[in-house]
């Protein structure tokens, strides 16, 4: 059997998030109605040539919510992939350059977040925050939550990368040459955490997508009406048959899809750091 | 050197729980909505009733008395009443506990047996189709959302304990196999295999004892991820456990309900992955 060559994978995968990233930042054009407006006399209807993907429940165009959910979805979940590798850097990164009881601390607090399973925390903490907030406010509600609490195996990796890099030869001969601790830091240490940083950063964008897909279907994510990947995967709760209406699964084979390619092209950037 | 290992997991477990607790108390305490209680709206009450309402809980405007009052009350077995269910939260744990440890205990008997399975026969077989089928298998699971296996196993009427098992194994099996062919690629078994020994005494004699401490390590992990699917399993199929628990006081903001869970969470996994690291100890003998 001839295999198909790594590379190309990571072509398909780059392809697909191109023309995944390019629809969604098109949405205005190919659905310039809108995602909540609502087509009351043809609510719940099957694919046409006016909605591609048939209408939802209340009669909105569901090819629209699938384009704008992406577009939500993708773009504040490498924000929140952001955010928590901004916290990971300064609860993991610092402390472990620090050393001695910075990192010891570091590490149990990290270790306490770790000790709990991650989606348990996340609905721990959304419900101590309001449920009745307006959509916008929800969607900044998941994502900063997800951003403010994703940190921590970011963090036990930072702090231990750190804490190697601080008991490093070329650390501790810059150390031996008088140079100043913030200079050390942003002369050596930095640049060589830089690599772990994007590495997390990319990781952590593919789990901040299925965990606002969870977070949403459970109903503790996206407030309607604004779509999001969970939001609209949550219709998927009414099916009784797979066959019955296919179109409803092409939220999750996007989501699928993207999750996938960005694995693929993860997997291109460890064999090339490795 | 044992005891002495198990009396700091302890130390460890305890001061863990306990922080945990703390800072479940925090976000409970200063949660909006807090200070405020339905019953102030009853018109029956007189304005004297509703200010010893307000005195009753001005006591608990002080976290540090407010999480000591919670860990004496919790000591003498009462855990507080839920809220949104209006029953107490140690009855509403009794009850429901079992389910769950039946749910998580087979979903991870199911994801080790199929994880261990796919790895071992790959690392057997060295079939590179084999190897990419099931990795691709693993792969897709991986790649789907927990709570959209759950909905596709109410779709399919599959049992609970599968559906956590489908979301547990992708990550044990992508980790047990690049374990799995790590050891098998070292030049020690390569000679054992060279020299005609059976692959099940290669397994047992050469390869378990290199793999065995990281995957008692994974087991850990595995549980506290296994209670973590819990939740939206339970929580679609309609399965009355823990998990579903936690998703309704989610919903209904009952706050001291969570904060019972959180801690009764975080010490299920701690436990876990303690006994984890203990049995990983004992494997390696008392000089690693």
């Amino acid at each position: 059997m001839t295999s198909i060559p790594g590379n190309v994978w990571q072509r398909v995968a780059a392809v697909v998030l191109f023309l995944v990233i390019g629809a969604s930042v098109a949405a205005n054009w190919l659905a310039p109605a809108g995602y909540a407006r609502q087509y009351r006399e043809a609510a719940d209807a099957p694919p046409s040539h006016e909605h591609w993907l048939g209408t939802d429940e209340i009669g909105r165009d569901r090819f629209a919510r699938v384009l704008y959910g992406t577009r939500i979805s993708l773009l504040l979940a490498p924000a929140a992939a952001l955010l928590s590798t901004l916290m990971a850097a300064v609860i993991g990164g610092i402390p472990g350059y620090l050393g001695g009881n910075w990192a010891r601390c570091a590490m149990a607090v990290t270790n306490l977040f770790l000790s709990l399973p991650w989606l348990f925390l996340l609905i721990a903490v959304r419900a101590v925050l309001p449920l009745n907030v307006s959509p916008l406010v929800s969607v900044l509600v998941t994502f900063l939550m997800l951003g403010l609490l994703g940190w921590s195996n970011a963090a036990r990796v930072l702090c231990t990368s750190a804490e190697n890099l601080r008991s490093s030869d070329f650390v501790r001969q810059a150390r031996a040459a008088g140079i100043s601790p913030a200079r050390l830091f942003w002369i050596h240490v930095a640049p060589n955490l830089k690599p772990v940083l994007e590495a997390q950063f990319w990781i952590s964008i593919p789990v901040f997508i299925l965990t606002e897909a969870n977070l949403g279907i459970l109903g503790l994510g996206v407030a309607e009406p604004m779509p999001s990947w969970g939001s609209l995967l949550k219709e998927l709760e009414g099916l009784v048959s797979v066959g019955e209406e296919p179109w409803k699964f092409v939220p999750l084979v996007l989501l699928v899809l993207v999750v996938t390619s960005f694995q693929t092209l993860l997997s291109q950037r460890e064999e090339l750091s490795a | 050197m044992l005891t002495k290992k198990i009396a700091r997991h302890g130390l460890v477990l305890l001061a863990t729980v306990l922080l945990g607790g703390f800072l479940s108390a925090v976000l409970v305490r200063f949660a909006p909505g807090f200070d405020s209680d339905e019953n102030e709206l009853d018109p029956h009450l007189s304005s004297e009733s509703i200010r010893a309402l307000r005195e009753a809980r001005a006591k608990d405007h002080n976290i540090f008395i407010f999480y000591a009052h919670s860990i004496e009350r919790a000591a003498h077995g009462d855990l507080g009443t839920s809220i949104s269910l209006g029953q107490p939260v140690a009855g509403l744990l009794r009850q429901r506990l079992p389910l769950t440890l039946r749910l998580v205990g087979l979903g991870l008997v199911l994801s080790w047996t199929a994880a261990l399975g796919l790895a071992l026969s790959a690392a057997w077989l060295r079939v590179p189709a084999y190897d990419a089928a099931s990795t691709l298998v693993s792969g897709i699971f991986l790649c789907l959302p927990a709570s959209v296996l759950a909905l596709l196993s109410v779709l399919w009427n599959m049992p609970g304990a599968l559906a956590i098992a489908l979301i547990v194994f992708p990550r044990v099996y992508r980790f047990t196999r690049n374990l799995l062919a790590k050891a098998y690629a070292l030049p020690h078994i390569t000679t054992a295999r060279c020299k005609g020994l059976s692959e099940i005494r290669i397994l047992f004699w050469h390869v378990v004892p290199i793999a065995a401490p990281q995957l008692l390590a994974l087991a850990g992990v595995s549980a506290s991820l296994a209670v973590g699917a819990a939740i939206p399993v339970e929580a679609l199929c309609g399965l009355a456990g823990v998990g579903q628990l936690a998703w309704q006081a989610a919903l209904a903001r009952d706050l001291p309900l969570l904060m019972n869970l959180t801690i009764l969470v975080t010490l299920a996994t701690l436990i876990a992955n303690s006994s984890a690291d203990v049995a990983g100890y004992l494997l390696r003998g008392e000089s690693a």
